[in-house]
């Protein structure tokens, strides 16, 4: 894990921009002229009322959405890569098949999405879902959800995360163990930008989006 | 890729749901049609090709919609995997899940229309060469569908249109089989045909209309 850490840092830093940006959804605008920029080992809480656009941006980012104006790019990462292929999106919903059990679902993502990737097992491991391994995800709770979607955070690594609201339904020892989860990633030369309403626990600079309305 | 085919087995159930649809509506017919053998024998065919165009629509529209609401197609989108090879994958698993079924289930059917083993060989046969056709060209129906955020009644409205070719060379290759007086090679090559073209078409359409319909 270090020695991937390391390499990543010396792969140069990496900036993720954007410029201008619009969205505009079902024929409405949820905001424009949104400017931003970090660096690599930074990362952006993106805040603002419900409905002001957070998810939007996130997923503009993701390339889930067509931007209505403006331009989302990525600098210094790999160029062979689109910037969607480079990021990790976690957003509300946990993409999990409740069918398949914990094991099954994140070994699936890890080799479906295609990448880097680390041992399954010492992921869960470290979300701490380790004695629920062989589980149908049916039988999980929503933060036993979240954990195993914060593992695949960790089972392929991809240098930007896009987290929507990622504290959502975890406890208080889920949330310091996603803390130090963050903060290795920024560690490692990654970004990370999320969309938040409480504080993220780590050194971030803030988006806000709409204050002017 | 295969365990794309994996959770589609596990996660649908589909595959039976088909089949018991497919079986309704095949028992249904002789109770409609009334106890003339000969008729049946004649209708039993179309009756058959119906049956299984009906009941893969039925599991259609679950295609990406699944995907779609758990957030599944999110991650799918910016996956590594490029998209083409993922929808041709997925329909192959449904194929799999969904239309090989049916075409297993023909034989016993057959028995109940009242067709000799030629007629039910031919039509099972044909169903083979046909039905992956339907799902390929059913996928580019789901996507759009998918997209357009309706589901159900929509899917088999796009869709339909476009099993027609099929269903009427699956027909002819049958009939002729049957019946004669034409030879069952050529439409049944011309079936063969169409469900190549929805192998290549299918997947590149679909993968189109999810990106284009990013919402």
């Amino acid at each position: 894990m270090m020695a991937a850490l390391q390499e990543l840092r010396t792969a140069g830093t990496m900036q993720l921009r954007g410029l201008q940006v619009r969205c505009v959804r079902g024929g409405r605008e949820v905001f424009s002229g949104l400017d931003f920029a970090i660096a690599g080992g930074e990362a952006l809480a993106v805040t603002g009322r419900n409905g002001s656009g957070k998810t939007s941006l996130l997923r503009l980012i993701a390339g889930l959405l067509a931007p209505g104006g403006g331009s989302i790019a990525i600098e210094g990462g790999d160029a062979e890569l689109t910037l969607p292929e480079q990021a990790h999106y976690l957003g509300h919903r946990d993409a999990q098949k409740p069918a398949l059990s914990v094991m099954e679902n994140l070994a699936f993502w890890r080799d479906f999405l295609g990448g880097e990737s680390a041992d399954a097992g010492e992921c869960l491991d470290r979300v701490g879902l380790s004695h629920a391994v062989d589980l149908p995800a049916a039988y999980l709770s929503a933060g036993q959800r979240r954990r195993l979607s914060l593992a695949r955070l960790l089972a392929l690594r991809r240098p930007v995360w896009l987290l929507d609201e990622p504290t959502t339904a975890l406890d208080a020892a889920g949330q310091t163990m996603f803390t130090g989860l963050m903060r290795e990633h920024l560690a490692g030369g990654g970004l990370i930008v999320a969309a938040t309403h409480g504080p993220l626990g780590i050194a971030a600079r803030e988006l806000q989006i709409g204050a002017a309305s | 890729m295969w365990r794309d085919i994996r959770i589609a087995l596990r996660v649908g159930g589909g595959a039976l749901i088909g089949v018991l649809f497919f079986l309704t509506v095949v028992v249904l017919m002789p109770f409609a049609v009334g106890p003339d053998l000969a008729l049946l024998t004649r209708l039993g065919p179309a009756i058959l090709w119906l049956g299984a165009l009906l009941a893969s629509l039925l599991t259609l529209d679950r295609l990406f919609m699944a995907d779609l609401e758990d957030g599944s197609l999110d991650l799918i989108l910016t996956s590594r995997t490029p998209l083409e090879l993922t929808c041709a994958a997925k329909a192959l698993a449904h194929w799999i899940a969904a239309g090989l079924p049916l075409v297993i289930a023909t034989p016993v059917l057959g028995l109940l229309l009242n067709l000799d083993m030629v007629a039910t060989g031919a039509v099972a046969l044909t169903l083979l060469a046909g039905t992956p056709a339907l799902t390929f060209t059913g996928m580019i129906g789901a996507a759009l569908a998918v997209t357009l955020h309706r589901g159900g009644l929509l899917l088999a409205v796009l869709v339909l249109p476009l099993a027609i070719p099929v269903l009427i060379f699956g027909m002819a290759a049958s009939q002729a089989a049957i019946t004669g007086p034409m030879t069952f090679g050529a439409p049944f090559s011309i079936l063969c045909a169409l469900s190549l073209v929805s192998f290549v078409v299918g997947p590149f359409a679909a993968a189109a209309s999810l990106r284009h319909g990013l919402d």
